[in-house]
């Protein structure tokens, strides 16, 4: 049945940024705003980085199958040049932005900080970026057939699935990193998210041999979460409390009587209550 | 072949999604993810549903076409295993021409694991003769019944077909389609041995190579729900959508002395000897219909006795008129002359039916051995002694003969005139009872098997030029039906010696009907924005036997372009009596186009339509009722399907991956303040 084809490649490549969607951004109608407009401003890059790689296309010798191929690769380190300029355009717009607001606010206070404006335009770029790489393939999966016959892998589709997973995740960290290195004046910060940027798509270059393009793509996915996580608050501290203190761990502690722990849990728990 | 006016609209399914899959650069290897999952197969002919009274007959598919596991049928196993033993049903059978007969397609008709079949055409057909067609073909349509002949009815006394076995007239509820030898049946058996062979006797292991054949047609049950459908979508419609066409085209006409088109019904004085044949053929598959045999060698033998008469007829005229006839439609109950006869009794023709004098028909002639002919003629009818005479009288050169006085005649469009006056006349065929054709109304019944063939080597305009033995003969022929006919007008004896029929014409002819329509010398006779349209040989169109014929009886005039079209005013000229034609004539030798000339002859062509449309009896056991239903899409292509548990494991981590998304994203949201807290106030951790 090509339908659960079709259902399963979508929540696999869409479930995590829909899961985001619907937890964080959907009850907060400034958070949609910024969403949808980090997506047309990614939309803003890839169309002007497609529009230089078609002209160079165009005016070169069709023919040529290195050339065709070096093209290719020049338009996408162009594209993710372009993406991250536009994600600092994109920052420099939200500053402003986050100025006005503080002033037409009656405290003075922005309604949102600068992290959760990272955040929320991260995954607007990872949910346009996911939807381009991603729409197409869906609806052929909807046909009878499954990629093959060419002698190309017929595991494509759920590859596909997860790599878009994981370029949406990772657009979603470096934005949160991004936006704390520019708030921090640390280039460095920049040019490394730029750096991987760059390596995540050099490599897609490698498909289809999809164990060379997948589990680096993971790998990398895990570190910029961790790095994400660090720069936006979070510590080793927070989560062991959170983990420790909030699950159901707590009822098996205090069960077995184990004194430390719920001393420093201790006041957490009368706050919630 | 018939056609039915404007049945196919052809067009794109209507996905959203599919708005980026336009490849715009296809020199450079576009990587459209569709071309890496489907191959289109360009060259295949389907198999389409037609409607009459009664029936719905040929093939339909699902609405998005019938996808099936493929399979090569090359022996009886194979088709055990697609009709039982196979694990992935349902299948799409390929198979090669020889298996293609009624007992394997019945066997597969039956059995719910057939999703498509495709045939493998080759060039020669199978040895034994093969014809899809009924083996008494247009019995119920022609002029033997319960009231006239009875004995004779039902092809009681000959079978004229026999190696008929009607699976052209069978109602398949899964699309058939053909391809020829080449190409494309290799990928298809490439695909098939790569990936559908277990290993060592084992089941074959997914992803398995499939086909997918879609011809949906929208017409159902008979002519009279469809036309009632069409009814109620023209009535409240406001773009409506018409699921059928009757079938419809144009007879041709010409006679030797012209006749005012203006004057319709009975005219005093005249007496007429018709000439008929016919002009369509089908086979199982759509749109293809050589018909060598069946039609071809027929009219291009009247084409040329034609142009024989042309010498005679300025100085010395027969006493009556000839009427060049060229039925067509009449391999779906004889729709042209039906047409043609309805006419006349209606006082709709320029003649009537008391006008003609006798009818000389011509059926199958082309594979007559030993310079054999046969004279049919009606059992019944010749009982009146009047009749009789007149069929003896007609002179005859090479050796013809009757063949038993109790013998009916053979499927003619001359049935149909019988049916309505008992007029005088024959049939002139190859065969003495059955055919002696042993592809009829099939795909083999072409130029090879006409033995219309070139040495090798010939670049196209020599073999035009080349006479083949086929063409001597047929020369022949019609050099005897020229006479035949001129005599039986009422021609002298003396001048039968300058009636003869061209063989360089005759071979001419059978180039451009039966292997190549664009060459120079069709090219010639039709007019320049009619050129373009001259391409598959199998697509004879009505308009192009007007236009030789046109060459043939008529007379170049001195006109210019414009006055060619109008030329009422000019003296000497009248569109009652002629039509006339802006050819392009020759090329000549430095130039593309030709100079342009004004042929005025006294061709025409009339609609024929059977009458039952007019009458609005769709349902009619008198006039031929057949109908095409209408389709919008008809592709064939080939491409891997993956294993269910596949596509089920897919379905499955992506659920897995949404389930474990959302509760993480609400645990982590719901202790968003704590995990992100080192940064902001640190109210909380005091205690």
């Amino acid at each position: 049945m090509p339908v659960a084809v079709f259902f399963g490649c979508a929540f696999i490549a869409f479930g995590p940024a829909l899961a985001l969607f619907v937890f964080t951004i959907a009850r907060e109608p400034l958070r949609v705003i910024i969403l949808i407009a980090g997506a047309f401003f990614w939309l803003l890059s890839l169309l002007l980085s497609s529009l230089v790689w078609f002209i160079a296309v165009k005016a070169s010798n069709p023919e040529n199958v290195s050339l065709q191929k070096g093209l290719l690769i020049f338009g996408a380190v162009f594209s993710v040049v372009l993406q991250e300029v536009f994600r600092f355009a994109y920052y420099r717009l939200l500053r402003k932005a986050n100025e006005g607001l503080a002033a037409i606010s009656e405290e003075n206070l922005s309604p949102i900080s600068v992290q959760q404006m990272a955040y929320v335009a991260g995954l607007g770029f990872g949910i346009m970026s996911g939807a381009f790489s991603m729409i197409n393939i869906l609806s052929d999966s909807l046909g009878p057939g499954t990629v093959g016959i060419y002698g190309d892998s017929q595991y494509y589709f759920i590859t596909s699935a997860f790599m878009t997973m994981a370029m949406t995740l990772l657009h979603t960290f470096w934005g949160v990193v991004f936006f704390d290195g520019c708030e921090k004046r640390r280039w460095w910060v920049i040019a490394a998210v730029a750096a991987l940027h760059l390596l995540v798509s050099g490599l897609s270059f490698l498909n289809p041999s999809y164990e060379g393009s997948l589990p680096p793509a993971y790998v990398i996915m895990v570190l910029m979460a961790a790095w994400a996580f660090f720069s936006s608050g979070g510590s080793l501290q927070t989560l062991t409390q959170v983990w420790m203190c909030e699950s159901p761990f707590l009822s098996i502690l205090l069960y077995s009587g184990t004194t430390p722990i719920l001393h420093k849990c201790q006041g957490v728990a009368i706050l919630w209550n | 072949v018939m056609g039915a006016a404007g049945s196919s609209v052809s067009g794109q399914p209507s996905l959203l999604l599919t708005c980026l899959h336009i490849c715009p650069l296809p020199g450079v290897g576009c990587s459209s993810v569709q071309q890496k999952i489907y191959v289109q197969l360009n060259k295949t002919f389907p198999c389409v549903r037609l409607l009459n009274a009664t029936h719905q007959i040929g093939c339909q598919s699902s609405v998005s076409g019938d996808t099936g596991v493929l399979h090569v049928l090359e022996t009886e196993t194979d088709l055990d295993w697609v009709l039982s033993s196979g694990p992935n049903p349902p299948y799409v059978v390929l198979m090669v021409a020889e298996h293609f007969n009624r007992s394997t397609m019945m066997k597969l008709k039956g059995s719910a694991r057939v999703a498509g079949v495709a045939v493998v055409i080759s060039k020669a057909g199978p040895a034994q003769g093969f014809s899809p067609h009924h083996s008494c073909p247009n019995q119920n349509s022609g002029v033997y019944s319960d009231s006239y002949g009875p004995e004779l009815a039902g092809c009681n006394v000959t079978v004229w077909n026999p190696l008929g076995n009607s699976l052209s007239y069978e109602d398949f509820r899964f699309p058939i389609f053909s391809l020829h030898e080449g190409e494309e049946a290799d990928v298809i058996r490439k695909c098939f041995l790569d990936h559908n062979r277990g290993v060592n006797g084992s089941d074959p292991a997914y992803p398995l190579c499939a086909m997918q054949l879609a011809s949906h047609m929208y017409a159902v049950k008979d002519t009279a729900t469809c036309m009632r459908r069409n009814d109620i979508q023209s009535r409240f419609s406001i773009s409506p959508e018409f699921v059928c066409d009757a079938l419809a085209d144009y007879n041709v006409w010409s006679s030797l002395k012209p006749l005012n088109n203006s004057g319709k019904g009975h005219l005093d004085g005249e007496s007429v000897v018709i000439a008929a044949t016919r002009l369509d053929s089908r086979s199982f598959f759509w749109n293809e219909a050589p018909g060598g045999e069946s039609a071809v060698g027929g009219f291009v033998t009247l084409l040329a006795a034609a142009q024989a008469l042309r010498a005679v007829v300025e100085d010395h005229p027969p006493s009556q008129n000839i009427l060049f006839t060229f039925f067509q439609g009449e391999t779906f109950d004889y729709i042209g002359s039906s047409r043609m006869v309805y006419d006349m009794e209606n006082g709709k023709f320029v003649i009537d039916l008391d006008n003609i004098h006798s009818l000389v028909e011509i059926g199958q002639v082309a594979l007559h051995r030993n310079g054999q002919l046969w004279l049919h003629s009606d059992p019944v009818s010749r009982r009146n002694s009047s009749v009789r005479s007149e069929s003896t009288a007609l002179n005859l050169s090479l050796s013809v003969a009757e063949p038993d006085v109790s013998q009916p005649l053979p499927p003619s469009s001359f049935q149909r005139f019988l049916r309505a006056r008992p007029i005088p006349g024959v049939v002139l065929t190859d065969h003495m009872s059955a055919f002696s054709n042993r592809y009829y109304e099939s795909l083999y019944d072409d130029a090879e098997y006409l033995n219309v063939s070139y040495p090798s080597g010939l670049s196209p305009e020599e073999q035009l030029e080349y006479v083949t033995d086929t063409a001597k003969t047929l020369a022949e022929v019609a050099t005897l039906v020229a006479r035949s006919l001129y005599k039986q007008a009422g021609g002298l004896d003396d001048h039968l010696s300058s009636i003869n029929a061209d063989p360089k014409i005759v071979t001419q002819m059978l180039y451009g009907f039966l292997v190549q329509s664009n060459n120079s010398w069709f090219r010639s006779l039709v007019s320049p924005d009619i050129v373009k349209n001259l391409g598959d040989p199998v697509k004879m169109p009505t308009w192009l036997v007007q236009y030789v014929l046109a060459n043939f009886t008529g007379t170049l005039r001195n006109l210019t372009q414009t006055q060619c079209k109008n030329p009422e005013d000019l003296e000497g000229e009248s569109k009652d009596l002629y039509s006339y034609f802006w050819v392009q004539g020759p090329v000549p030798p430095n130039s593309t186009q030709g100079e342009g000339y004004c042929v005025r002859a006294p061709v025409r062509l009339v609609k024929a339509h059977s009458p039952a449309f007019e009458l609005h009896q769709y349902s009619s056991r008198d006039y031929s009722t057949w109908t095409e239903s209408r389709w919008k899409q008809i592709q064939a292509r080939i491409f891997l399907v993956a294993s269910r548990d596949l596509e089920m494991l897919t379905l499955g981590v992506g659920v897995a991956v949404l389930l474990v998304s959302l509760v993480v994203t609400y645990f982590i949201n719901s202790k968003a303040d704590l995990l992100f807290s080192s940064s902001r106030e640190t109210t909380s951790t005091a205690y």
